[in-house]
């Protein structure tokens, strides 16, 4: 790792008193992250964390998809700053990476063209009566959680180590283009070097594999998923990586975009049906684990209500290598309490 | 007899002193470093004719030893300020030594290409910069990262020239020309070896180096890609991933070199940014300004106070003595005036 760069690429994250605001679609994919994140906040570090019911989208995937214009987009920026402005918080902290870079967008347009600024103004007030302040801080969530990490590093009975061998967990870690790839000064460590997440697991034990596609796209790429038609070249950019990383046969994969979470873990599935092939030696494929479940795994919360069980390619394996206790048969377990059934097994990704 | 302060003995320092001794000067040349011409030492053949840098550094040591001139090594002068009848210089230990006029030659350093982290400088074994490649080139030793002898080499024009990113927009003027006569030395020593160079224009302005560069190509089967490499890292293997785009061809590229050479771009040197701002003649990117670049190149503005060689943009050796000469030319004639006046 090129630790000397990272340590002169760090941004501001403020310490407390933050406004949350929850990805459209995180809650569906990776139903225990959020409210992960929450618990870390509150009840490990003692933070103020303020979480609207009143929220909403915040354009991102309508707007890097051209469906929805750019005043329409600051003007539902706006009212989700108006949101914090109402309750008193100054530190934006969106839960999703497309939302963090088009906060950060607009921010930055707004003070390079602070006519736009007034015309945001001046829309959001005749469409709803509100007013806004713009944040003095806005942090992904994965900037506080680094921000955090030794400090959460003291609270973890598990570490990112395989117990059965002693060696740190080899770990891969995937930043979302939008978090430092737009503006990277906004980013840990800058786009190159990101060190945001590779930060936390070797604060948390692990070894950061560092393999060529490092930086190449996800697959997600919002038009190559978005577009049907355009799913091939999806498809094509996970397999780049996956076989760029196989090599290295790492434990996990620990992103801190919804899209590239979903697209490393699901498409595995996908080029498992297509090419009878996995990345793994086994054939259970790589682990996909978000920042939160990464980080809430080693605090030691319960991993079925952390969600990972929704994953495609399952997560007892690297359970086991890190000695963290779980239930097999409380995996499908509703919040009422009624056992699901289990879905049903893919033919050529073992589970 | 008039006393003339040198500052930096490279190429034009030696040549300033050697021309300004010959002329009944008393010369007292300065040098940060324990020894001269460091630069050139870390070369191993200059262009266009491939002369040995060696016999080059041997023939201005020699005019070292001209009568009148005085070398003081080890040295590092920080400021100079005029002090009503002669210059004063200052060194960091805060001695102090007088001049009735001072040549700034304190030259130019290479881009630190640790800077362009994404071409993996000082990160990956199999990056280097092409320094570190005359250096093999000077000891016949060229290896990859396993210490094997390399199958393929890649160059890279433009590391830290013509670069915002790195801050310096100007073209360094020396690394193309460079990178063909490392190309064609790879050649010469590793006939199997695939040598490719990466550019963004090449910029063939000297004698001989539009000869050069066609010689590349026909006897030696160096390719010239047009593209920037946006990316380096490390295979597992042990070798380097590029990404590119060929820019003649209109496609992306992705290759695996065993080694990738960035050719470092010059910078002014530390010594010349510390007096450049000293003594209020810093110009753009640190180099030191002078009067005019047509006429009085070699006048800081400042009576006394004269520039030669890299200290005021990227020179050849060659540019460098012939600024030097000129240089002692016009301090001949400040000196001259001082007599008059006396």
């Amino acid at each position: 790792m090129a630790n000397r760069f990272w340590n002169e690429y760090q941004k501001t994250i403020a310490d407390d008193h933050y406004f949350y605001e929850r990805s459209c679609i995180r809650q569906t994919f990776f139903p225990g992250s959020e409210a992960a994140f929450l618990r870390m906040l509150r009840e490990e570090l003692n933070k103020d964390i303020f979480d609207d019911f009143r929220q909403h989208t915040c354009t991102g995937i309508g707007y890097h998809t051209d469906v929805v214009p750019l005043e329409t987009t600051m003007t539902v920026v706006a009212r989700l700053f108006s949101l914090m402005t109402e309750h008193g918080y100054e530190n934006y902290v969106p839960s999703c990476v497309t939302s963090f870079g088009v906060f950060t967008e607009m921010c930055h347009m707004w003070q390079e063209h602070p006519e736009l600024l007034d015309k945001t103004r001046e829309n959001l007030y005749k469409a709803c009566k509100r007013e806004f302040n713009l944040p003095k801080n806005i942090a992904h969530p994965s900037d506080v959680i680094y921000h955090f990490r030794n400090e959460l590093a003291q609270k973890m009975p598990y570490r990112l180590v395989n117990r059965f061998t002693g060696k740190p967990l080899k770990v891969v870690e995937h930043i979302g283009c939008h978090y430092a790839k737009i503006f990277p000064d906004k980013g840990v460590g800058k786009a190159e070097f990101p060190y945001v997440l590779a930060g936390m697991i070797e604060a948390w034990g692990g070894d950061v594999v560092d393999y060529p596609e490092r930086r190449h796209c996800c697959g997600f790429g919002f038009r190559q998923y978005l577009i049907q038609e355009n799913r091939g070249y999806s498809v094509s950019n996970t397999k780049k990586k996956l076989e760029s990383m196989e090599p290295y046969e790492p434990d996990f994969i620990v992103s801190n975009c919804p899209g590239c979470s979903m697209f490393l873990d699901r498409w595995q599935y996908t080029i498992a049906e297509m090419e009878h092939r996995t990345y793994d030696r086994e054939g259970y494929g790589i682990p996909v684990l978000t920042y939160e479940e990464m980080a809430g795994l080693l605090l030691g919360y319960n991993p079925w209500e952390l969600g990972l069980q929704i994953h495609q390619v399952q997560c007892e394996r690297l359970l086991d290598k890190i000695g963290i206790p779980y239930d097999p048969k409380q995996k499908y377990r509703a919040a009422d309490g009624k056992i699901l059934r289990a879905p049903e097994k893919p033919e050529n990704l073992l589970v | 007899m008039k006393k003339v302060a040198i500052i930096g003995a490279g190429p034009a320092g030696i040549e300033a002193a050697s021309v300004l001794a010959k002329q009944g000067v008393q010369v007292t040349l300065f040098e940060k470093s324990e020894s001269p011409l460091k630069n050139i030492q870390d070369k191993a053949f200059l262009f266009p004719n491939f002369q040995a840098a060696q016999e080059i550094a041997d023939d201005l040591s020699g005019k070292l030893l001209t009568d009148g001139i005085t070398s003081i090594l080890g040295i590092d002068i920080v400021d100079v300020k005029w002090q009503g009848t002669e210059w004063k210089l200052f060194d960091a230990k805060g001695q102090t030594y007088v001049a009735d006029a001072v040549l700034v030659a304190t030259g130019y350093q290479v881009f630190d290409a640790h800077r362009k982290e994404e071409l993996g400088y000082g990160i990956y074994k199999g990056v280097i910069t092409s320094l570190d490649m005359e250096n093999m080139i000077k000891h016949s030793k060229i290896t990859n990262a396993n210490g094997d002898v390399p199958k393929r080499i890649t160059f890279l024009q433009c590391v830290g020239s013509r670069d915002e990113k790195s801050g310096n927009n100007y073209c360094s003027k020396l690394c193309c020309v460079t990178a063909v006569k490392q190309a064609i030395e790879v050649k010469k020593h590793i006939p199997s070896c695939d040598v490719s160079v990466f550019y963004m224009d090449l910029r063939m302005w000297g004698q001989g180096f539009e000869e050069m560069y066609r010689t590349a190509q026909e006897k030696y089967g160096v390719n010239f890609v047009r593209g920037r490499i946006s990316e380096a890292a490390a295979t597992f293997d042990g070798r380097v991933q590029l990404k590119s785009e060929d820019t003649l061809m209109g496609l992306p590229l992705k290759m695996t070199t065993d080694l990738l050479v960035l050719m470092v771009g010059m910078e002014a040197s530390c010594g010349t940014k510390v007096l450049g701002k000293a003594c209020d003649i810093s110009g753009e990117y640190g180099f030191i300004k002078t009067v005019s670049p047509h006429l009085y190149d070699n006048d800081t503005g400042k009576p006394g106070l004269f520039a030669a060689g890299s200290c005021k943009r990227p020179m050849s050796v060659w540019d460098s003595v012939n600024d030097a000469r000129g240089a002692a030319l016009a301090i001949l004639e400040y000196v001259e005036s001082l007599k008059n006046e006396n």
